[in-house]
């Protein structure tokens, strides 16, 4: 295993952009938005968050100085790559009267080619959980399996683990396992920028022969070893460990935490949205003021809006507290009775971005705690 | 041409307000030919010189209630109305103007008129709901013209409108807005307002103000004590749900409760 880990410099990074462009994918990464790491196009190394790091708490992030001028010194932000996967809007089709027949037409498909160049832990078993539940079972979502399709992962072993991060406790990471083509780990970039690499698969390969790489000495393999396992003994938090999860929350759906939760919750939406599993859409129809052309569109929709719920003659979660439980027990419990796993990987978004700072572990913890105390 | 045989009668009726709503219509010109062809546009004075006569089958009302005339007058427009639609802040809570229901009005027109036994009005500025049936609200302090012209469509389609209630915030992460309060610590109204506007403030990095309007199930409780944590005082907190939406229910019991404490401090 060891045999197969390289080095490349940050020039050969630097080509490893070029190329890929060359091959006409959009490279997409971490550069800096305003006071956040966003997701966006890259054409060099520079266009990443260079020497800056977050600073992450339930209900706030800021973006700080790093103590040094690494690349990928930050952990998840905002951003989430279903953005690009399962975009938040999109026309699945459109209509247009012609005398008097109706005519149907299929909207363009999307023949975009993308890499990801950062793609944390956390975020790669997220896909895998959105590969499992939009093209694992008999009705395949087209839409995102051609752009996954589409797409070069080359991932990134975090250096440090945000405040409100818990993927050692979900499994997840901070070693990056699942599915990729390329795995960077950054070692410090005090004398030379070096990054130990790793191919996923026979396209990170080629990759890699065609920008050029040595092999990795015994010291850098050990060096990137211990960047991880540190990483992992500073996540911001944990899952609750000896509680088995999906239990608790099946067996305690009456438990008057959910009207405490739904006392500071305001069904914003934003812990759902900013969820790297969460897939749920709506679709919308419009027609122009003519009456001549129509077009079904497809957006992002959460379960903590009433409509979500909306059957024949009102919603079926009208409490904000079935709301909360009906997203808490999906993420954690229900998940794994209906795609084999759970719905969270522990990258701390919902936390983070909860404008109260409403906690995911805090939540189970006061369960079990209530529970078992 | 059009599958269409009859056009709808369109009317468009002004009470207090300001016309800013009105002219988002007029501010259409993309659609407005659309919109010409596809109603007949029967009464509307700040477009047109037709008369009030017969029955619309759309009217659009803007403005608030604030005169004992304007109050009888609603009512001649129900009748004359198989749809009414109400647009903007002021018909559908109020407006800025409802700032009177809090306050002395008559205090307000001697401070404001050189002669003010010439000024005759109610003391409380209130929504076209308060006085009449109403089949669909518009929100917005303006309204947003692409909404506008979906609701149309969509009325004039038979179908219904995408206007959700969630909240703004849904609007911002559509977008991929970062969210200025967890990034900033700015005040923002985002998660109790009705989305509308595209997350416009958030996305020029700016707390919400609410111009939509309290939405579906509303949280202001929980909202203002993270913005009391944040650093706002009472007096801020008063002030922010006190705007263009200050009489609509959830944000009128939130700024009364911070009112009160800050008179008693
Ligand atoms: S848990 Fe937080 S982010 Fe989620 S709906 Fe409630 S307040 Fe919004
Ligand atoms: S539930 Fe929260 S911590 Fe878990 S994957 Fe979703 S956003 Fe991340
Ligand atoms: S949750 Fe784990 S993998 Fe994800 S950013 Fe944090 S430390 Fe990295
Ligand atoms: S900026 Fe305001 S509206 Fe947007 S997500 Fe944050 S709280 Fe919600």
């Amino acid at each position: 295993m060891n045999a197969d880990k390289r080095v490349i410099t940050d020039e050969q990074l630097q080509k490893l952009i070029d190329v890929l462009i060359g091959a006409g994918r959009r490279v997409l990464g971490p550069v800096r938005g305003d006071g956040v790491v966003v997701y966006e196009d890259i054409q060099s190394v520079n266009d990443f968050p260079v020497g800056l790091t977050d600073e992450q708490t339930p209900g706030g992030y800021r973006l700080v100085e790093a103590a040094d001028q690494s690349y990928f010194g930050f952990s998840v932000g905002p951003h989430v790559w279903k953005k690009f996967l399962h975009p938040s809007q999109i026309e699945l089709w459109r209509a247009r009267r012609e005398g008097e027949n109706l005519i149907i037409e299929a909207s363009g498909g999307n023949n975009e080619t993308y890499a990801f160049i950062g793609v944390r832990a956390c975020e790669l078993a997220a896909i895998s959980k959105q590969d499992r539940v939009l093209t694992g079972g008999d009705y395949v979502d087209t839409h995102y399996q051609t752009r996954r399709e589409n797409t070069l992962l080359i991932a990134v072993n975090c250096g440090k683990a945000g405040g409100c991060c818990f993927c050692a406790s979900m499994g997840t990471g901070p070693e990056v396992r699942g599915p990729f083509d390329l795995a960077l780990t950054e070692l410090s970039p005090a004398d030379e920028h070096l990054f130990v690499v790793e191919a996923g698969s026979p396209a990170g390969q080629e990759l890699l022969l065609e920008i050029g790489s040595r092999p990795a000495t015994e010291h850098e393999i050990e060096t990137a070893k211990s960047i991880v396992e540190r990483t992992a003994l500073t996540m911001g938090r944990s899952m609750p460990p000896d509680v088995d999860v999906p239990r608790l929350l099946a067996d305690n759906l009456l438990h008057p935490r959910w009207q405490e939760v739904a006392e500071r919750c305001l069904s914003c939406a934003n812990c759902t949205l900013v969820c790297p599993t969460c897939f749920c859409t709506t679709v919308e129809d419009i027609s122009d003021l003519a009456g001549e052309s129509f077009a079904r569109e497809r957006r992002w929709d959460s379960c903590f809006t009433m409509d979500f719920s909306y059957l024949h003659g009102g919603g079926v979660r009208n409490t904000v507290a079935s709301r909360y439980r009906q997203w808490m027990t999906h993420k954690l419990s229900t998940w794994i009775e209906q795609f084999g796993s759970s719905g969270c990987v522990g990258c701390g978004r919902c936390i983070t971005w909860c404008p109260v700072g409403i906690d995911i572990t805090q939540e189970v913890q006061a369960i079990a705690g209530a529970q078992t105390g | 041409m059009t599958g269409r045989q009859i056009r709808p009668r369109l009317a468009v009726w002004k009470f207090a307000s300001c016309d800013g709503c009105q002219l988002s219509l007029l501010d259409c010109e993309d659609e407005i030919l659309g919109l010409a062809e596809a109603v007949e546009i029967a009464y509307f004075p700040e477009a047109t010189r037709a008369e009030i006569s017969g029955h619309y089958d759309i009217s659009l009302v803007e403005g608030s209630i604030t005169t004992a005339h304007d109050a009888v007058r609603i009512h001649e427009v129900r009748r004359r109305s198989t749809k009414l639609i109400v647009i903007g802040a002021c018909a559908t809570s109020g407006g800025i103007q409802a700032l009177r229901n809090f306050s002395d009005v008559t205090e307000y027109a001697r401070i404001v008129y050189a002669r003010p036994e010439y000024i005759e009005t109610l003391s409380t500025s209130t929504p076209i709901a308060d006085h009449v049936r109403v089949d669909f609200e518009l929100r917005g302090c303006p309204i947003n013209k692409r909404q506008l012209v979906e609701m149309l469509g969509a009325f004039i389609a038979g179908r219904r409108p995408a206007t959700p209630a969630h909240s703004v915030c849904v609007e911002c992460k559509l977008k991929g807005v970062a969210c200025v309060m967890v990034a900033h610590g700015a005040p923002c109204l985002g998660p109790v307002t009705h989305a509308g506007c595209g997350a416009l403030c958030p996305s020029y990095n700016r707390g919400c103000y609410g111009c939509f309007g309290p939405k579906e199930t509303p949280n202001a409780p929980a909202l203002s004590a993270r913005l009391s944590e944040l650093g706002m005082d009472q007096r801020g907190l008063a002030r922010l749900y006190s705007t263009f939406n200050a009489n609509a229910d959830a944000f009128r019991q939130e700024s009364e409760k911070y009112d009160q404490q800050d008179g008693q401090d």
